[in-house]
Parts: structure tokens; sequence; C-alpha cells
């Protein structure tokens, strides 16, 4: 349990109002269902009906933007850090 | 009755209190603000409107504020201005620009989301407001935190150019210049927002800034006498500008208020190093692919743009296209406004000039056709683009033989 995850205010009624969580190492896939088997119902916010990660959300592994990595296929390990975030407005 | 209902989520419709949030807890996709149609259409008419300040304010029953603004009171009613020496140049006998390089008072279409969204700040109770910013968007909430008296944090990477950040930091603001790219910086501020309890203009309060962009198109279609333009080229971000511009054409139509209803073609301009959505357009993807920018374009640098879908459904749903131009192209477009038209724009009009010109080539405009180019800020503050391109100064001595020496010589340069 070493990969620490910063959720989203939204997500956060999830967590019992937690801003960082812990879960195992593995990938982004068995991340979110890490995450789902310690706060049910929060994986169904991350990804749609079919699994696939929503389109405006965001993960980031150590600053890096899944998208650009392997996408839900990212690896992640002991020590890294994820952060999960809704898309926003900017410029 | 108040002319805001609520918020609506545009990917799943779930509704929401009005409130400062942003995104659909369900989805995470983003909230807008549901207006009371029945109140508004009982009371906006052409004359109502006409009757109002020549301001973006004359449309206020439209925009999602419930009170009087009370900053930014003369932002918009910028001119739209028919280009016919451009027009020439691009083969286009009806071609407009939309000037907000020169809208009140920090010289970008910022102005006009920044006045709604402190405007709806204060109605929140908010006492201290941020942005995550390219530099268009930092100079307005920092000139507008100043009118207002808010407290204010500027968040932006840390390679702004230098007008952009002295334009931020003389309002006596707090600067933030982040190590990263925009979209770190917007990351860190997404972040910052649920921590802080700032008022980010394009986060926490992003369903009332986006709709300020509304006025761009309301003032194009007024400004045309209550026409809709055949195209609208528009330069592209985050991606929100281009569908409430379509939004607001939309909006007066439902209000009965247009004479040819909305033949409108939307067309997204990107730079071609920084281009998520115009590949997804003309690729025809599904998804865009996020990018990591590399041009300079800076204020339209977002690789990873939150509205990108929304500009691309705007795009597909109106017919229009899409178009990317490389850096010297966008050079070459600020040079041929200010050549033709003597506006000086800055590098995201380059881009759309540019822009608008592979369209024309490609044929996608009538010859005759209503076509308007959106021009969203000033060259002044990004003078670095084209600092050596543009040739020098004669030196002369303060006397007339030198001057016809000088004459001479410059005469002789120009006919080699």
């Amino acid at each position: 349990m070493t990969v620490n995850v910063l959720v989203p205010t939204p997500l956060r009624k999830y967590t019992g109002e937690k801003e960082t969580v812990q879960v195992a190492a593995g990938t982004i896939a068995l991340l979110v269902a890490d995450l789902e088997n310690q706060y049910p119902g929060i994986a169904a916010r991350i990804t749609d009906e079919q699994g696939e990660l929503r389109r405006f959300i965001n993960i980031y592994v150590n600053e890096e933007d899944i998208r650009f990595l392997a996408g839900k296929d990212t690896p992640i390990q002991d020590g890294d850090n994820v952060s999960i975030v809704p898309a926003i407005a900017g410029g | 009755m108040p002319k805001t209902l609520g918020m609506r989520c545009r990917e799943c419709g779930e509704e929401y209190p009005l409130g400062p949030i942003h995104v659909c807890e369900l989805c995470f996709g983003p909230l807008e603000v549901i207006l009371n149609w029945d109140e508004i259409s009982s009371r906006v008419t052409r004359e109502s409107i006409q009757a109002g300040p020549p301001s973006m304010w004359r449309y206020h029953d439209l925009i999602p504020v419930e009170g009087p603004p009370t900053v930014g009171f003369h932002v918009g009613w910028t001119p739209l201005l028919h280009a016919k020496r451009l027009g020439r140049e691009l083969g286009l006998k009806n071609l407009y620009i939309k000037n907000d390089a020169v809208n009140h008072p920090t010289l970008s279409f910022k102005d006009r989301v920044v006045a709604t969204a402190l405007t709806k700040a204060r109605e929140f109770g908010f006492e201290t407001v941020a942005c995550a910013s390219t530099g268009n968007l930092a100079n307005s909430v920092a000139a507008h935190a100043a009118e207002g008296g808010f407290k204010s944090y500027i968040f932006i990477p840390w390679d702004l150019e230098q007008g952009k950040v002295l334009g931020t930091l003389v309002y006596g603001t707090h600067v933030l210049a982040v190590e990263g790219n925009y979209d770190e910086v917007n990351r860190l501020c997404a972040e910052a927002g649920g921590k802080y309890g700032w008022a980010f203009v394009n986060i926490t309060l992003r369903p009332f800034y986006g709709d300020g962009s509304k006025t761009f198109g309301y003032e194009i279609a007024e400004q045309l006498g209550w026409r809709a333009p055949d195209h609208v080229v528009v330069p592209c971000a985050g991606g929100s500008l281009i569908s409430k511009i379509y939004k607001g054409l939309n909006e007066l139509n439902r209000l009965n208020l247009l004479e040819n209803g909305v033949p409108t073609r939307m067309h997204a301009a990107q730079a071609a190093g920084c281009s998520p959505i115009t590949t997804a357009i003309q690729t025809e993807a599904e998804v865009f692919r996020p990018q990591k920018p590399n041009t300079i374009a800076r204020s339209i640098a977002i690789g990873n743009p939150a509205d990108g879908y929304v500009a691309m459904e705007t795009v597909r749903k109106s017919g229009g296209w899409a178009a990317d131009v490389t850096d010297e192209e966008i050079i070459e477009g600020i040079k041929l406004l200010a050549r033709t038209e003597g506006i000086f724009t800055e590098t995201a009009g380059g881009v759309t000039v540019s822009a608008a010109r592979k369209l024309a080539q490609q044929g996608r405009f009538g010859e005759d056709e209503v076509v308007v180019i959106a021009i969203t800020g000033n060259g002044l503050k990004t003078q670095e683009a084209v600092a050596d391109k543009l040739g020098s100064t004669v030196p002369i001595q303060p006397n007339l033989q030198s001057l016809a020496d000088a004459l001479q010589t410059d005469r002789l340069l120009q006919a080699v």
C-alpha cells in the first residue's frame, strides 16, 4: 500500500474527505479497482460503463499525463504519486 | 424572478443548484448555467439591447449574473470592421475583423470572461480571486481584481512573454511563475482551488466565466445588422471561445432577434505546434490526443484543452473545418493583418489570420459570404515574436541632407 493518490474535491465524499489515499502498485486499471474496493462507488466516477477512462478526467503519474504513457495500462510502482484531476478551462 | 436557475452537466445532463462549482460529480463533465428563458424572452428585444450601454453589459439579461456588473463596466462592444484590403488578399468581398485587440481594459477578449466571473465572484461572496493563465487572462484578472478590490493570485508558466508578466505585476497582484508549461500550471491550480477556497475564475467559476464569451458572438451579429455571419474563424486554446460564440448566435436566434437564423460555420484555428483540436477535426477522430506544446503562440499553447470536445462538436455541428499554421505562418499572419488593415495582433491573431487564409485557399468560403475573423489579443503584448522579423529603423541626423541621403539609400535598397 505505497502508492499515494491525490483525490480531487468532487471525489472526496467517497474517501471520507481524505485528500490522499493509498493503493497497491500495479497499473492504473488496477488502481481504479483497488480504489473501488476501498471506497465503493468511486470507480464509476473515473471510468465509464466500458471501463474506459472518462473523457473529462486526467490522471497523472509522477507529473506525467497517462495519455502520454500507456493509458489505463500505465504501470505504477511503490513510491509513485498519482493525481486524479478533472479537466479545466484556461488560457 | 432570477434569470439563472441552476447548473447542468453538458456531458450527462445531471442538474445542480447554482453555486461556485464547475464539474459534474457524476462524470466530471463541464457544468453550464441554466438560464431562465421564460424570464429572458419576456424582456429582451433588439430595442432593449440597443438601449443598453456601449459595452458587453448591453447583453446583461443574457449574462449569468443576477445583479448589475460590479467590475469591468466598459468591457466589450469592440469594433467589427469590414476588412476590404485583407479581403482582397484572401479573395473575399465580405471579410470582417472582430477586433478584441482593443478590448478595454487589458486588450484581449479575456476581459469579457473576467468581468463576468468577478461580478459573479462578488455575488458568491469571494474576497480572493485567482487564475491559471497563458498571459491574457492573467492581465485581465489582475486588472479587474484591482478595480474590484479583490485579493488576487495569478499562476503563469515561468517562460511567458515579458509584456504579459509586466502587464500583470503592475496591478499589484501576486504572480506565481510555475516551472512548467500551461497544462502543468492548470493542473496545479485545479489542486490548489480545492485546497485554498479561492475563486479561480477559469476553474471554480468556469461556467460563469465561459459565458462571458457569448458576448463576442452577440456583438458580431448585432454589428452585422442582426445577422449571423456565414463563417467565423476562431483561435482555439482551451476550446471554450468557439463554442460560446456559436452559443451566443444561437441564443439570439432563439429570441427571434436575427434576420437569417444561424447559417454560421465555425472554424477552428491552432498553431501547428499545439494542434490537438484541429488535428482531431482534420482526421475526423472521436477523441483528441493531448500534445506537448511547442509554438510561439503561447497564449493558445494548451496541449490538453478542457473544452476540446466541445470545440470539436461545435465545428462538426456547424459544418465548419479547421486549420493549423506554422510559426513562420503565424508571423506572416501578424504582418499581413498589420500591413492590410493597420491592426497589430498578438501571435494568436497571427494564427487566426493565417488559418483563415488557408481555409480561403481551400475554397471553404464563398467569395461573397460573410466571414468574420476573431482577433482576440494585442500585438504589443507579444513583441518578442516579431522583434527580429520587421526590418530595422533608418538612423539619420537632424538635417535635410541626411534625410535626402537616407531616402536615396532606402530607394536604392528597395530597387535591388
